[in-house]
């Protein structure tokens, strides 16, 4: 009883709008003043946790770092082993997949609902294939026995630059553990986001976004371009370090 | 009128909206989340002050005959993951920062409820892991899980307890995003950045540390996990792997992380010293930018736990002076306390002695720092009780007196129920002495040469391990009183008057306990934040209305 005469007195004037009226998105929260805020707190909060990415992937690369300059020609040698023609294509394909997230944001800002669900569905396409070829990649490590444990094995594999000498088993399986646990992670992280898109297409789907309203395809962008642009670091480091003839 | 007779009804308000199991573990009011966070910490604070018991036990006499060696490892091991990962942690920030930051800028609530809720899930599971961690025969690698140890040699929980660590963090991690989006975004009308209190510069200091430190200690575990599971050589010098890219690893997080658990205890005492000496806190911008200076500061030391690890000289050197360039903010907080004390018309409510008491735990842990910081007198006492009593003097002195003080302040706004002022000075005394009379005696134990982790000693050192395990006693008894009464005055207490401090800072200008909303409407603020002057002087803080 006490609590209907407090709602008579005190009417919650954001609760009210939005119920009732139907003036504002219906997606605006009530703890927010207006829209804008709501947005501006949504991509700053993604921006932030993109930063607490860029520390997690960070602990990696400088684990990487620290290795490669202790065993530069190991490293070498093992980079040398793995097939940079796929990486290439995969890096190809989020590029492509960077450009087609654009896209369908711009779609949902011009009101081109048609537009936007296809590059949705073409992200996630390029996702898969990115996936896909990695599996490819892991199965022939998988083949040729690098994958650190106890059937690792790289027995006499010269050293790029110094053919006499042979790379230290134990040296290149550590630069196989940081490479799997480097496009492990990545590619959870890619997992992650094709669960992100999957939602958002359902969103999509359903006409949710708007030209006025698409702040969750806007922040699973950002989302999304982080991830590809961990790709853009990992390409070079793992693959290309020792390409000169 | 016939029901004149009747008590008056209880206001509406956040605790009495809604009742019922779901209604609390579902909901996404930040104040309800702050309250659960207080159960949950309170809960792993009592599992590691247990531990800490058997610690002190088992020290009482020199020979090792209260528990096995492989035991006593587990049990500091486990106190200090527990103490540090799941009650220091969260403690401020989750409980006090949880329902004050919204409150205190005037917003009403986080800027992300549900993310806010699903940061104490993760805690839940995180403990829930820790919990099977420990019942499953727990971990003894220490809680710094230094490899190889950790990764090679170590029969125990390893996996499960970094896994749980991992899952912690992450929860932490999320507190810290939602704080610093809320203050960047949420601020009331006229909450200007040199409005705000400084409880909230504090946190959003700690929140910069929680969001860029804590990624670093989680794939820090994960390395550990891969490694323990698959042995891949990445910490194993028998594989070419390197331990003291571990250690790097593992301070670049665990250092600041001390400055998670003090920066928000800071912010605490800054506005009990305000509010009871009835004065503007002396040199505002300072204090606050000493906030940021000591998270910024603090990334930049880690390398002075590893001092006798090998690290380089010249590293070594650094590391050293950038660790004296801590005491620098930290110096001008103190400083600025005292000088807000300075002339001030000051109270001795509990509160104000927690903060009293903060104030001289706290220069003695930091200055038993800068004997930590300078090269020689490390190595003299690295991996000594000397370490231990210097960490437990901020961590528990500072940080611990900090939340304590804090509860007591904000408990009437928190529970609408006052505690018993006596009790509460009753026990404030109590905590200080008990402390005192635990950690004063290890520095002298480690300045003589008692060596950590160890669960036989000496006969020589006996007197003062006596008189530490005295104080632990004493202080345990500190502990339990508040909780005891603070349950008590939840049904007995004495209803709060919505200031009963006439503090400044809108969270006194609503309702005790405030509503789901917090504010009526959304306030104006057209004041500095401590204008105690005004406020005492008799001029009313009219809460403008917007709109």
């Amino acid at each position: 009883m006490q609590a209907t005469n407090r709602r008579s007195t005190l009417p919650d004037s954001t609760a009210a709008v939005h119920e009732h009226e139907g003036l504002q998105n219906p997606a605006l929260l009530h703890h927010f003043a207006t829209e804008e805020q709501q947005r501006d707190s949504s991509n700053f909060g993604m921006w932030i946790f993109l930063a607490t990415e860029v520390m997690f992937f960070g602990g990696l690369f400088c684990a990487y770092l620290i290795y490669r300059r202790m065993y530069f020609g190991d490293f070498g040698a093992a980079s040398k082993s793995i097939n940079a023609a796929l990486g290439a294509t995969n890096t190809a394909v989020l590029i492509c997949s960077s450009l087609t997230v654009v896209l369908a944001i711009w779609a949902a800002q011009t009101a081109r609902r048609g537009l936007m669900i296809g590059m949705l569905i073409l992200t996630m396409l390029f996702g898969l294939t990115f996936l896909g070829i990695k599996g490819i990649e892991y199965k022939d490590k998988f083949d040729e026995h690098h994958v650190p444990g106890p059937s690792f094995s790289f027995e006499h594999v010269p050293i790029p630059g110094d053919p006499d000498q042979y790379a230290n088993p134990q040296h290149a399986q550590i630069f196989f553990a940081l490479y799997f646990i480097m496009t492990g992670l990545h590619a959870l992280h890619m997992v992650i986001g094709l669960g992100i898109f999957t939602w958002l297409l359902i969103k999509a789907w359903r006409g949710l976004f708007t030209p006025h309203y698409n702040t969750p395809l806007e922040i699973g962008g950002l989302y999304w371009h982080f991830v590809d642009i961990v790709w853009i670091y990992l390409f070079p480091l793992l693959y290309l370090i020792n390409r000169h003839p | 009128m016939a029901t004149v007779t009747v008590p008056e009804v209880e206001r509406e308000n956040y605790l009495n909206k809604h009742y019922g199991i779901g209604s609390w573990l579902l909901t996404t009011d930040h104040k309800r989340i702050a309250l659960l966070y207080l159960i949950s910490i309170t809960f792993f604070f009592f599992i590691g002050g247990f531990f800490a018991l058997l610690i002190r036990l088992e020290l009482l006499t020199p020979a090792g005959d209260l528990v096995l060696a492989d035991t006593y490892n587990k049990l500091f091991t486990m106190h200090g993951q527990v103490m540090v990962f799941f009650f220091l942690i969260p403690s401020i920030p989750a409980v006090l920062g949880n329902f004050l930051v919204p409150m205190m800028i005037g917003a009403k609530d986080l800027a992300f409820p549900r993310i806010n809720l699903l940061s104490w899930y993760l805690y839940i599971i995180a403990g829930g892991m820790m919990m099977y961690c420990m019942l499953t025969g727990g971990v003894d690698t220490g809680w710094t899980f230094y490899t190889p140890f950790s990764t090679v040699f170590s029969n125990t929980k390893v996996i499960e307890a970094g896994l749980a660590i991992f899952v912690s963090g992450f929860s932490s991690i999320l507190t810290g995003l939602n704080f610093v989006v809320t203050i960047h975004r949420m601020r009331a009308p006229g909450m200007t950045w040199s409005r705000l209190p400084l409880f909230i510069w504090a946190h959003y200091a700690t929140s910069i540390i929680q969001i860029l430190g804590t990624p670093v200690i989680a794939i820090t575990l994960v390395l550990v996990v891969a490694e323990r599971a698959l042995h891949l050589g990445v910490f194993d010098p028998k594989l070419g792997g390197d331990p003291l890219l571990f250690q790097h690893l593992f301070w670049f997080y665990s250092h600041p992380a001390v400055y998670i658990m003090i920066l928000p205890s800071m912010g605490v005492v800054t506005e009990i010293i305000a509010c009871f000496s009835r004065k503007r806190i002396f040199g505002y911008m300072f204090v606050a930018l000493s906030s940021i200076a000591i998270a910024v500061f603090g990334f930049l030391v880690w390398a002075h736990h590893m001092f006798v690890a090998g690290i380089s000289v010249y590293a070594a050197l650094i590391f050293s002076l950038l660790s004296y360039a801590v005491a620098v903010p930290s110096a001008v907080k103190v400083f600025n306390w005292t000088a807000t004390l300075y002339k001030g018309s000051i109270h001795y409510d509990a509160p104000m002695l927690y903060a009293f008491g903060f104030l001289g735990l706290f220069t003695m842990g930091g200055l038993t720092g800068l004997f930590l910081a300078a090269l020689g007198i490390d190595v003299h006492v690295t991996d000594t009780y000397f370490v231990i009593a210097h960490f437990h003097y901020i961590m528990v002195g500072g940080a611990l007196m900090g939340y304590l003080g804090g509860l007591h302040f904000w408990w009437p706004k928190i529970s609408g129920k006052l505690y018993p002022e006596g009790w509460a000075r009753l026990a404030a005394l109590i905590v200080f002495v008990g402390f005192n009379l635990t950690f004063f005696p290890q520095f002298i134990l480690g300045y003589v040469g008692m060596p950590r982790r160890y669960y036989q000693y000496p006969p020589e050192f006996q007197v003062l391990n006596v008189l530490s395990t005295a104080g632990a006693t004493v202080l345990g008894i500190g502990y339990l009183l508040p909780m005891i009464y603070f349950l008590w005055s939840m049904r007995y207490g004495k209803p709060a008057p919505d200031n009963p401090w006439k503090a400044a800072g809108l969270e006194w200008q609503t309702q005790s306990p405030p509503t789901t909303f917090n504010f009526e409407k959304e306030p104006v603020v057209t004041w500095e934040a401590y204008n105690y002057d005004e406020i005492d002087a008799g001029h009313k803080q009219e809460v403008h209305v917007a709109g």
